[in-house]
């Protein structure tokens, strides 16, 4: 089964729907009788709400209903949560503000829900929301965490002190200064990582249905996790229990993180559509996506490495200021926290590490997961201060590296992670050679004969992903288990559902996964069906983000299907009259080894079913396995990528003009979608390298950019030629031995961009995004 | 969108009478720019007279020493139009860099014109090479006819018919597009016309489109790059934003000027 098996560079099955416009994702669910939700929003970034008129939008014609928070309230309806609890390095719990889905007291950002128009059409809706007077008394807001830090500041919640949610810290602080002071060279850097806006293509979107003749809840939402997702609505902000809440999740067109999380829009449609009994539907505008989706990254860090006179790494520290936006998004707290802190040892044996984060909130949009979600900034932390290093102490980059590598493992880091598997030297090797290292000198002169400066940078990063096992994830304060369930399900005529508990929004799970199945069970790609996303059909499930589909999600798969061929094995055995030892499973047959004595898979199938041929007594019948797979450790993809540019001195202009990654994923499905992520991953890290920036006014607290014509998404031509390599060692920690790809370009690329940009211009002294106007700045003298 | 009531006009004469009928109406062309502000309920207009489908709006003929393009022709159809490829290649070039093929292919240059953004490719363009603007009631030299931010010498209700460019000895368009957007951040046309030398830039003035004369009169004895060597408008006339402050605009003009002059020598 090679052709479509592990491995194989096969065309991804679900795009013929794809684009073909046959998608299937929620904005196109339509249902009888549905009515249209417009939510009201602050135009401040930090008011109080002294009344709230509605009396105007009412009478309308073809508004049905409003809702304010005053109203969720009196149901008795609970907050949105956050799910990770982070501690703080004096032992006191994090401090996690009220989150009503809408606001009644206080909005906190520009954006911030008030309260919720449902009208016969999405244009009544609107007119309905713009008719809707709110009467605010305007308070100053703070949207940088430096000055949010400040005792006077304006509080974004009432009673938490300096608006600070946690200091955490992680490692041996002593133990790190000690080194410090035996150090012979010390490199500090500050280092400002962007907010980052999302921008899936699909924007958020919910249809929230009630029956009330069964008390039966439907919401069909654009999430990542919909199991997720049904246990925060129903546990924690209670709009239904649990076996009374669907949550289907159909085809969802991107997310990048910022829909794992439960946002108020949905769980207002939802609660809505019980109150008032008709289907509520609401589809974000995208300047709703810019305002309210979670945004990424936004850390401001001071952090420094210290090196013996050998250029040995000896130690490393950081302090790290992270914007979490007005409120805990459902994820939040272990973005800077355990998934940004955890990293910083990277590719590098560092023998002590002490890392201090302030989560700080202030009056922006909530900051949540976003692509890398904390990986990416430890990584440009570790590769900044590296890159730095050797400049300083005027050692070759690659050498300096190389020096330093981990090469012995498992290895246990000073920041908890025991890396178990890697070979840091094959990628960078081998990258090296791709992108003709040796050759840089003379490409530079021929640029500086151009007028053009040019530069080279390295990224070797590392990440933890397949997040799990799930009693580590507690440990460090998840409120969740982070295992992934599968159930296969063979059909007396032979054909295979698989339902997993992951959810593709772009991956291509339903071809990557097939070849899993078409490999293991030899039969034919065409003939499996990978269903996901909801949850009347799928047992349960954690999701799709961190890198965690194929790893965990996978393995599940491959943990039902052991057990499917185990018990198929013994019906065939019943039927040959051998014992199931006797029995392999090979180009679609069970055979007799040895011999030509065999029963093709679907008749198997089918006896299964018809339990004719064994005793069921002894076999059950049917064939359908499940699994609930916890992976032993996480997994630690690693790579090297490089960059090299140009810098048009004249504009500040910088054009990418050759990009290498040599990434070890261990285990491939499928390289071609490996590729994509790959190719995906490292635009995204380019975009937040010279492109992207959420900006909020600092007097008014707006966004400034807030569309297009502000905030800069990559476009096709930002896209520079990429070169991709792999190298393979494959992860102990699961069966298949898959590491995980889907966010390695985004965390490698910001730090490689950087670097290669700070070599062409000769000084440290420019933030992300490098845009013409601040690159053009930073060379005048 | 609030609601509206929507006209397709077939002939100039009857959007006149159709504009007649109400006083909150407005033309609609491509709708590239109309479309979008009525999404965000930026405009409210009652009536819609859409001006994009009459035939006899969509032209691109040579007249004379002119080129003429019709109000309705779409950029797309502009870009590659074979007469103007020839006799005014430059704004067939420029014409090509607006937007993305969608917008081209639905965007005029009637639209564009009439809105004048400052950040627009085409006023530059009708600056530079000294176009006339054909309007139902009169005809307005490009001079006269950019006032201000998104100001024109429109008049309520005036439909611009056609746009004549003399055709130039030489000319060029450098655009530094913005990051975000893609119109100009700063936008330098040169051209040599009949009427002498002549350099309009778009992007960057805070007050629109507006001819750098300091450049005119160096290029005017020396049409080289360096002829323009530290010729830099004054900051304080410049547009300063996120994407770029007055100075680094400023610069730019310059580097975009020469690097236009660099494209005809
Ligand atoms: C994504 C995007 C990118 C763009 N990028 C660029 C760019 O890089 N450079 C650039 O220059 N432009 C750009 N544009 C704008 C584009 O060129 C539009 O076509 C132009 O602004 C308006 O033309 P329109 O035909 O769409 O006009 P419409 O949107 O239909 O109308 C615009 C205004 O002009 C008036 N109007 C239209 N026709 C006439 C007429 N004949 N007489 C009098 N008034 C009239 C309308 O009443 C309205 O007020 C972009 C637009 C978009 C959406």
């Amino acid at each position: 089964m090679s052709g479509t098996g592990i491995g194989a560079r096969i065309e991804r099955t679900e795009d013929k729907r794809f684009i073909t416009g046959n998608g299937r994702y929620t904005d196109d669910i339509n249902l009888p009788g549905q009515v249209y939700a417009c939510f009201v929003r602050s135009p401040h970034a930090h008011a109080k709400i002294t009344d709230i008129d509605v009396k105007e939008a009412l009478a309308l014609e073809g508004v049905v209903k409003i809702f304010t928070g005053k109203d969720m309230e009196a149901d008795g309806l609970g907050g949105l949560i956050c799910g990770w609890m982070v501690t703080s390095k004096d032992g006191e719990p994090m401090k996690a503000g009220e989150h009503p889905p809408l606001a009644s007291e206080c909005v906190r950002y520009v954006g911030d829900c008030v309260a919720v128009v449902i009208g016969e059409s999405r244009e009544v809706a609107r007119l309905g929301a713009e008719a809707v007077s709110v009467s605010y008394e305007e308070l100053d807001a703070v949207v940088e965490p430096a000055q949010a830090q400040n005792q006077n500041a304006p509080k974004v919640h009432d009673g938490i002190d300096k608006n600070l949610c946690f200091h955490w810290q992680l490692g041996d602080k002593d133990a790190t200064d000690a080194a410090f002071d035996k150090a012979a060279h010390v490199t500090r850097l500050d280092i400002v990582n962007n907010r980052l806006i999302p921008n899936a293509i699909e924007p958020r979107a919910a249809l929230g249905d009630y029956n009330p003749g069964s008390g039966d809840y439907t919401l069909y939402t654009t999430s990542q996790n919909p199991h997720v997702e049904r246990l925060v609505l129903s546990a924690f902000v209670g709009i239904a229990p649990e076996h009374k809440l669907r949550v289907v999740s159909p085809d969802v067109g991107g997310g990048f993180g910022s829909k794992i999380f439960v946002y108020a829009e949905e769980t207002a449609c939802l609660w809505a559509a019980g109150k008032i009994r008709r289907p509520v539907k609401w589809t974000a505008e995208r300047s709703e996506s810019f305002l309210a989706d979670a945004h990424g990254r936004d850390h401001v860090t001071h952090a420094e490495l210290a090196l013996d006179s050998d250029g040995r790494f000896l130690a490393l520290r950081a302090h790290t200021v992270a914007n979490l936006g007005a409120y805990l998004s459902t994820f939040s707290s272990s973005v800077p926290t355990y998934l940004y802190g955890t990293l910083l040892s990277g590719q590098y044996d560092i023998g002590a590490i002490h890392v201090e984060v302030e989560g700080v909130y202030t009056h922006t949009a909530p900051v949540d997961a976003y692509r890398g979600a904390g990986r990416p900034e430890a990584t440009f932390v570790v590769e900044r201060l590296v890159e730095c290093a050797a400049r300083e102490t005027n050692k070759d980059p690659v050498e300096l590296r190389k020096k330093n590598f981990i090469t012995k493992f498992p290895h246990q880091t000073p920041v908890i992670l025991n890396y178990d598997i890697g070979d840091y030297n094959a990628c960078i090797n081998r990258a090296v050679e791709m992108i003709d290292y040796k050759g840089f000198d003379e490409r530079r002169k021929g640029s500086q004969t151009k007028g053009k400066l040019r530069g080279i940078g390295f990224s070797t990063y590392i990440e933890a992903c397949g997040l799990a096992p799930s009693s580590a994830a507690g440990s460090l304060g998840a409120g969740v288990g982070l295992w992934e369930s599968a159930e296969v399900r063979v059909n007396p005529t032979g054909n295979v559902e698989v339902l997993t508990g992951a959810h593709s929004h772009g991956q291509g799970h339903e071809t990557s996964f097939a070849q899993l199945v078409s490999e293991r069970l030899t039969i034919p790609i065409e003939d499996i069906t990978i269903v996901h996303g909801d949850t009347a059909s799928v047992q349960f499930g954690m999701g799709t983000y961190g890198s965690r589909s194929a790893a965990v999600g996978m393995s599940a798969i491959d943990g039902a299907l052991d057990k499917v061929i185990a018990k198929a094995k013994r019906i065939a055995a019943h039927i040959l009259e051998v014992q199931p030892d006797d029995i392999e499973l090979a180009d679609a047959a069970f055979r007799i080894k040895g011999t030509n004595k065999f029963i093709p898979w679907g008749e198997l199938a089918l006896n299964a079913y018809t339990a004719h041929k064994f005793s069921t007594d002894e076999i059950e019948p049917g064939l359908k396995e499940t699994t609930f797979y916890d992976p032993t450790n996480f997994t630690f993809p690693a790579g090297c990528h490089i960059c090299e540019l140009e810098v048009d001195t004249q504009t500040g202009c910088v054009e990418i003009v050759d990009y290498v990654a040599v990434d070890d994923f261990g285990t491939i499905i499928n390289p071609m979608i490996v590729e994509g992520q790959v190719h995906g991953g490292i635009l995204q890290g380019i975009g937040q390298a010279l492109l992207e920036n959420g900006i909020y006014d600092v007097e008014s607290g707006q966004l400034v950019t807030g569309s297009y014509m502000d905030y800069t998404m990559p476009r096709a031509h930002d896209a520079p030629p990429l070169r991709l390599d792999f190298t393979k060692t494959p992860a102990p920690s699961n069966p298949l031995g898959i590491k995980g790809c889907g966010e390695a370009g985004a965390i490698a690329a910001p730090a490689a961009v950087l670097n290669a940009l700070t070599s062409a211009i000769g000084h440290e002294g420019i933030s992300m995004p490098a845009t013409p106007a601040k690159v053009w700045r930073s060379i005048q003298t | 969108m609030y609601p509206f009531t929507y006209h397709k006009a077939s002939s100039i004469e009857q959007a006149q009478a159709l504009l007649d009928v109400s006083n909150d109406s407005k033309l609609l062309a491509g709708g590239q720019t109309l479309i979008p502000t009525l999404k965000q309920h930026l405009a409210s207009p009652g009536t819609l007279v859409d001006i994009g489908k009459i035939e006899s709006l969509r032209f691109i003929r040579v007249e004379k020493a002119n080129v003429v393009i019709g109000a309705a022709t779409p950029h797309a159809q502009v870009a590659n139009d074979k007469n103007l490829v020839q006799k005014i290649p430059a704004l067939a070039s420029l014409v090509g860099k607006i937007g993305d093929p969608h917008v081209r292919n639905v965007g005029t240059i009637g639209g564009s014109v009439a809105n004048n953004d400052p950040a627009a490719d085409y006023p530059a363009a009708c600056l530079a090479l000294g176009a006339t603007i054909r309007t139902d009631k009169r005809s307005i030299s490009a001079d006269d006819f950019f006032t201000g931010l998104f100001e024109t010498a429109l008049v309520e209700q005036e439909i611009i018919v056609e746009v004549a460019f003399p055709v130039p000895a030489l000319a060029a368009y450098e655009k530094f597009p913005n990051p975000a957007s893609r119109y100009a951040l700063v936008g330098v046309f040169v051209a040599q016309v009949e009427a002498g030398v002549r350099v309009a830039v778009t992007g960057a003035g805070a007050n629109g489109v507006f001819r750098m004369t300091e450049m005119e009169s160096a290029l005017v004895n020396d049409w080289s790059a360096d002829a323009l060597e530290g010729i830099l408008p004054s900051v304080d006339s410049l547009l300063s934003d996120l994407h770029g402050a007055a100075d680094y605009r400023a610069h730019l003009i310059n580097v975009m000027a020469k690097r236009a002059i660099a494209q005809t020598c």
